[in-house]
């Protein structure tokens, strides 16, 4: 099958340096997004940020992909001593696909873009790493919501760096295709650093190996919890359902009540 | 699976659009011309202030030599007033969308720029420039200067953000971020400016020709009317038309097979 023709290839380039978040503050029109927030990122984990919609969880990953402009202060280190810019990939929730340039064009954007000649054959097995060779040729108007994401994808993983800073990727999809896009992540991005942002409790344990919940105003962030074993994890082991109910309390959501789970702030 | 459900293999339905979409304007002209020669008939007004149809048909076949003479240098000074409106236009798009401080400086510009109306203009021009081509070309350009600056710079600002950030990320260039992303996404919000361009060019050259010149289809005109040679005047209109309307077509099919990839909600599915 395709889809795991080339697995072997994707983990011959971990990560090795951990990344220290620390005294990072943003504020927008005045209003701080957060304030002294310390996070650290180990070498080759996969951590997820959850939290609610607006609590700033994608301007932290923006901050550290060094988008994020105006009030702003705190520092990135990397424990090898180098600097964060330039080795990061950025993935966001629309797949930013030009809708000018074919799939196979776009995973080689990077590439383009600093002037570089890209790398046709390892362009050619990322397409065939998130199945899309026979679509390698179209632009993404003729492509569905899961294959734009999966060139999308391929087009983070051509960019080869090691740390991978996702803002809900997978969230405008369907539940199959969800679950089939973050069953593939997991197996490209293992050995990378990676940083996910996510609303999806369930999504944040089946990939992560460390889950930070962002919350309040500003949003400080709560201690992780650590799922046991391999991603992608089995989303109906008991274990799982239960960290998802510490993160969902986390999230301030009332559950228990016999009537499922209900929001009170 | 059912063929019929397939619409490639159900021929029928386009076959009658494609009938449909020649026959549409073969159906219009006709109508026009039915209601020219109506209105005629009814107020029975006389040859030199309303021709029939028959009339000017008579006027276009007789005096083609004459019509296609002057028509060639309208022709050719709309198109080349068009490209070089267009180049100029795209010019000055490109700094104001890069450089903020040379959009506040050619804005207010620009704006004076349409604040001064065109017939006051002409004359000035053809001072400047004299009776030739040069005049035309000039008020040409200058009439599609605006459309195609403000769609393009409008094209230009609105780069999705995503897309820059995305190769921000990348380490992208500021050069190659102009060259690979900005601009081709600006292409379709050009192309619309470009189309209103094309429509309008040929009343910049008109002008310009009623205002002061010895050739075109604008001083052909205007001798006619003061010889009270209405035929010859609706002639004119019609060449015009028929210019405009083709010049139009060309530069919509070729801004289209240029921009495959610009979503198209009006084209039928295929």
């Amino acid at each position: 099958m395709r889809d795991t023709e080339f697995a072997p290839q994707m983990a011959h380039n971990p990560t090795k340096f951990d990344i220290h978040l620390s005294g990072a503050s943003v504020a927008f029109a005045g209003s701080d997004i957060f304030h002294d927030l310390d996070l650290t990122l180990r070498a080759g984990s996969f951590t997820c940020l959850l939290g609610p919609s607006g609590v700033g969880k994608s301007t932290l990953l923006r901050f550290l992909a060094g988008l994020v402009e105006g009030d702003v202060s705190g520092n990135i280190t990397c424990s090898d001593g180098g600097i964060l810019k330039n080795r990061i990939a950025y993935m966001a929730q629309q797949d930013l696909l030009l809708p000018w340039r074919t799939v196979r064009e776009n995973v080689e954007l990077g590439a383009v873009l600093r002037g570089e000649r890209p790398d046709h054959a390892r362009a050619e097995q990322l397409i065939a790493e998130v199945g899309l060779t026979d679509a390698a040729h179209l632009r993404p108007a003729k492509l569905s919501g899961g294959m734009k994401q999966r060139a999308a994808l391929a087009r983070t993983l051509m960019e080869d760096r090691p740390v991978v800073l996702m803002d809900e990727p997978f969230s405008a999809l369907d539940p199959v295709n969800r679950l089939r896009l973050q069953e593939l992540a997991a197996r490209v991005l293992r050995g990378k650093t990676v940083l996910l942002v996510t609303h999806d409790p369930l999504e944040a344990l089946r990939l992560g190996d460390n889950v930070h919940v962002l919350s309040g105003a500003p949003a400080t962030l709560a201690d992780a919890i650590t799922p046991d074993g391999q991603s992608p994890r089995n989303i109906t082991d008991p274990a799982i359902l239960a960290q998802q109910a510490e993160l969902l309390r986390q999230l301030g959501a009332d559950i228990g009540t016999g009537y499922g789970a209900e929001a009170v702030s | 699976m059912s063929l019929q459900n397939n619409p490639h293999t159900n021929k029928k339905p386009l076959t009658e659009r494609r009938w449909l979409m020649l026959a549409r304007p073969l159906i219009i002209v006709v109508a026009l011309i039915a209601t020219w020669q109506a209105l005629v008939l009814i107020t029975g007004a006389p040859k030199y202030m309303l021709p029939t149809p028959a009339d000017v048909w008579t006027t276009l076949i007789a005096r083609h030599d004459v019509l296609f003479d002057h028509a060639q240098y309208t022709i050719a000074e709309t198109v080349i007033g068009l490209f070089a409106g267009a180049a100029l236009g795209t010019l000055a798009a490109i700094p104001m969308a890069l450089f903020s401080p040379v959009r506040f400086w050619l804005m207010p510009i620009l704006l004076v720029s349409q604040a001064i109306p065109f017939f006051a203009l002409a004359p000035l021009l053809v001072l400047w420039l004299g009776f030739g081509l040069a005049s035309k070309i000039a008020m040409a350009a200058l009439i599609i200067f605006f459309p195609v600056t403000v769609a393009f710079f409008d094209g230009l600002a609105r780069t999705e953000t995503g897309w820059l950030d995305l190769a921000r990320t990348m380490g992208a260039s500021r050069w190659r971020l102009l060259t690979h992303i900005r601009l081709p996404a600006a292409l379709p919000a050009f192309a619309s400016g470009f189309r209103v361009a094309t429509a309008v060019a040929p009343i910049g050259a008109v002008i310009g020709e009623w205002v002061g010149s010895s050739h075109g289809l604008g001083y052909l005109m205007l001798h006619a009317n003061a010889r009270v040679q209405i035929d010859m005047v609706f002639a004119c209109l019609l060449i015009l038309c028929a210019f405009s309307i083709t010049q139009y077509f060309i530069v919509d099919r070729i801004l289209r097979a240029a921009l495959p990839w610009q979503p198209d909600s009006l084209k039928p599915v295929r």
